[in-house]
């Protein structure tokens, strides 16, 4: 019986990949354990073995070819005698073929469609424009922070020669080297009070974190020695420090990798809380960050890593902290969210429209400062506001704002807010449960109907 | 506890002598001062006096040069003083006033100063230990030659922070100094009750760190091997730890009544290990210096220790301001 050979799922949040090299042609004897294709995630260049024995068949996906869903027949095995007509019908997938890099230093691939901003954003109109993703963006911010002061230096468990967990610190070793990309052993604590040391020492370290959930281990010198130490010392001591790294769910990885951390560091003074949903964001603020003299959190999201946006192709490009932004404008509710939880509340929005409603939605992009004058103008205008996060219910983002709209904005609500979060559970593992537990758009234009009493 | 005596050996002039004596005595009149004050009220919250210590900081300190940095634990008085902060800044911090180091926002615990390299003044035991191989970091990055005095107990010891810390610094050639400053107590915890691996600058062993051991009651021993480390550390051989076998006299804290040793102990410490009392025997006993040189010195740090109280009860208390400034840089 001639079996598929289909697309694998080579990482938590692997949904399609490139077909780089095929190792084996047609009429090829292969063995179980035999390599024969390598596939590019958005994350790394994997080999791919054979499970079963037979020949090759047929390849049904041409070597190059991107954008190729997992799950997707990219090869036909047979046994001696079969043909590839044995095997279950399988469309063939053609595609214009992608150029093939270098196994270590593999391009990533872009989504197809890049989001886009309909309100004001940070850049004056006709500014020259590129398709990013927030991966290549974060990247770039680093590598042109690097580049400008030889004081940045990168530091972090696989960041160097490995080029990074999720590859943003791809390429960076082999321009700056091993002094300023540094790989340290794992060893959150220590490696984390080694950099807030480092930038008392006169240095600006970026500490990345292989994601934010270890960050626990670390969270003693993120907040009693780099957030509170320009205080203690009556305003002598700064720390231009920047702890970044995924945070949040990513995909299936269970209840200790899939935890987000806004509200935990939200409430620190002394901290700068960043959250960046787009590209332009992730790196206009990332720069911002290397350049703060404060104790920065950059909270990233591994599932919006591979997603494009629009970036401004300028030399300098940074945001302020404590601006938000408005993607689209509305008038009959305020939709307010940051991160992750921003793909569901402009998903929402767009639904919304088809209904009739007209959804304001707002992108903190930083917890500390938060940008209320925003918020609180926007709720004023449409009388209703609904809070979208990832994070747990109990003392999160949405609990603040309700409070602060109730006591700055009572007079102008028609509605109570609505906080729409993450559930009150750790989180499960099963696919159906792990769906359950997440916010979803269907969830914030649930809310946004029930605020506006439809 | 004591291990060599290096002080009779050692060919010490009158000057570094008279020195040590007076950078010891300033601490001990200093500490005795804040626990008067701490009986008063007029200091608050946890204070931890180095009274018994003395001779670790002064030694080491005298191994120092400029650019040279040090961070410690709360128990930080006596490492500011010894590195040349002003005992009005000091004390008026303790008082929480607008004089003091922090402008009364750290306390005892959180002083620093950036002017003399002194970076804290940590309340979380241990955690001064990456943050000191940080600062040394940053001048391994930069490429000079100075060198970081990290200094922990023998309770922080037993903080896995600690062990990180080493394994990197060793990693990366950092110039470090890990200074021990084994009391004998982890608050009311005995070493020999926390671990079975009572010798502890040899755990640095495992991660190829070299160390040793020293009887840090003895000024001109600390010296010594304060020497060494620093030459190690500055010709780029990477980290050294010095375990300084030394005493507290106080307990850990004002609140601490020290039932966990005996008064005999203490006393037994006291009578023949004092570091200050060495130190006088060595310069009166030689003839290096006379007793009335020794009480114009004792005058001296008086006046200095009562100048900075009268200034730590009448510098203002921090503007009601303060409260919302310097939460960022």
């Amino acid at each position: 019986m001639a079996t598929e050979i289909l697309m694998p799922a080579l990482s938590p949040t692997m949904e399609e990949g490139t077909l780089a090299k095929w190792l084996v042609k047609e009429g090829d004897v292969v063995k179980s354990g035999q390599i024969i294709a390598e596939i590019e995630t958005d994350k790394a260049t994997m080999e791919f073995e054979a499970v079963d024995e037979g020949t090759v068949g047929k390849l049904l996906v041409a070597e190059g070819t991107a954008g190729v869903k997992v799950n997707t027949p990219i090869a036909v095995l047979v046994e001696e005698g079969e043909t590839v007509s044995d095997a279950p019908k399988a469309a063939a997938v053609t595609a214009a073929p992608a150029p093939v890099a270098a196994v270590a230093a593999a391009p990533v691939a872009a989504a197809a469609v890049a989001v886009v901003s309909r309100a004001s954003p940070d850049w004056a109109e006709g500014t020259p424009m590129k398709t990013m993703t927030v991966r290549e963006a974060l990247r770039e911010a680093m590598a042109e922070e690097m580049r400008g002061n030889a004081n940045v230096f990168l530091m972090g468990e696989e960041v160097g020669e490995y080029q990074g967990a999720y590859k943003i610190s791809q390429g960076l070793l082999d321009e700056f080297g091993p002094k300023r990309v540094i790989d340290t052993p794992i060893t959150e604590i220590g490696f984390a009070g080694i950099g807030v040391g480092a930038a008392w020492g006169g240095l600006n370290p970026i500490v990345e974190f292989m994601t934010f959930n270890f960050a626990m281990q670390a969270i003693d010198h993120i907040i009693n020695s780099a957030a509170k130490t320009n205080y203690m010392s009556g305003g002598q001591l700064g720390c231009p420090i920047v702890f970044r790294g995924p945070n949040g769910a990513a995909a299936r990885v269970g209840a200790q990798h899939s935890q987000d951390y806004s509200a935990w560091y939200a409430a620190i003074p002394g901290l700068r809380v960043v959250i960046p949903y787009s590209a332009s964001d992730a790196k206009g603020l990332l720069k911002q960050a290397i350049r703060d003299p404060n104790p920065v959190i950059f909270l990233e999201n591994e599932i919006l890593y591979g997603q494009s946006f629009e970036v401004p192709d300028v030399p300098d490009f940074t945001i302020p902290f404590g601006k938000a932004r408005i993607w689209r404008e509305g008038s009959d509710v305020t939709i307010v969210s940051f991160g992750i939880g921003m793909k569901h509340a402009l998903e929402a929005a767009d639904q919304l429209a088809k209904d009739g409603i007209s959804a304001e939605v707002i992108d903190l992009r930083t917890l500390r400062p938060i940008d209320y004058d925003t918020v609180l103008a926007s709720v004023m205008k449409t009388n209703r506001c609904v809070t979208v996060e990832e994070g747990f219910p109990v003392g999160s983002i949405g609990d603040h704002l309700a409070s602060t709209i109730m006591q700055k904005a009572f007079d102008y609500l028609d509605a109570p807010v609505i906080t729409c979060t993450g559930k009150d559970v750790p989180m499960p593992y099963a696919a159906n449960l792990e769906k359950f537990a997440l916010i979803t758009a269907a969830e914030v234009v649930a809310a946004v109907k029930s605020v506006c009493y439809r | 506890m004591a291990t060599k005596k290096a002080a009779e050996k050692s060919n010490v002039s009158k000057d570094e002598l008279l020195k040590y004596y007076r950078d010891m005595l300033l601490i001990r009149r200093f500490e005795e001062k804040a626990g008067q004050l701490y009986g008063m009220g007029l200091i608050g919250g946890f204070c931890h006096l180095y009274i018994g210590q003395e001779a670790v900081v002064v030694g080491l300190e005298a191994a120092t040069k400029e650019g040279d940095k040090r961070i410690t634990s709360y128990r930080d008085h006596g490492h500011m003083l010894a590195c040349g902060m002003e005992a009005r800044g000091v004390m008026a911090e303790l008082t929480g006033r607008a004089g003091g180091y922090s402008k009364g926002k750290g306390g005892s615990m959180h002083m620093f100063s950036k002017e003399k390299h002194f970076y804290g003044g940590h309340g979380i035991v241990a955690a001064q230990v990456p943050l000191g191989a940080g600062l040394a970091f940053s001048d391994w990055y930069k490429g000079n030659d100075n060198v970081t005095f990290t200094y922990f107990g023998d309770g922080a010891a037993n903080q896995g922070q600690v062990y990180e810390t080493y394994n990197m610094a060793e990693l990366w050639g950092l110039p470090v100094i890990f200074v021990i400053e084994n009391n004998q107590y982890a608050m009311g915890t005995s070493v020999k009750r926390a671990t079975k691996s009572t010798t502890l600058y040899g755990r640095g062993t495992a991660y190829g760190i070299p160390g040793e051991q020293v009887d840090g009651m003895d000024v001109l021993a600390v010296k010594e091997a304060a020497e060494k480390a620093v030459a190690h550390c500055r010709a780029g051989k990477g980290p050294y730890i010095l375990e300084m076998m030394t005493y507290r006299y106080r307990g850990h804290s004002m609140s601490d009544p020290a039932k966990y040793r005996t008064r005999e102990e203490v006393e037994k410490i006291k009578s023949e290990k004092d570091c200050i009392e060495h130190v006088r025997d060595l310069l009166t006993q030689s003839g290096l210096a006379s007793e009335e040189e020794l009480k114009a010195i004792d005058k001296d740090i008086k006046e200095i220790v009562n100048d900075s109280a009268e200034f730590a009860k009448t510098s203002p208390e921090p503007d009601h301001s303060e409260l919302w400034t310097d939460i960022y840089a």
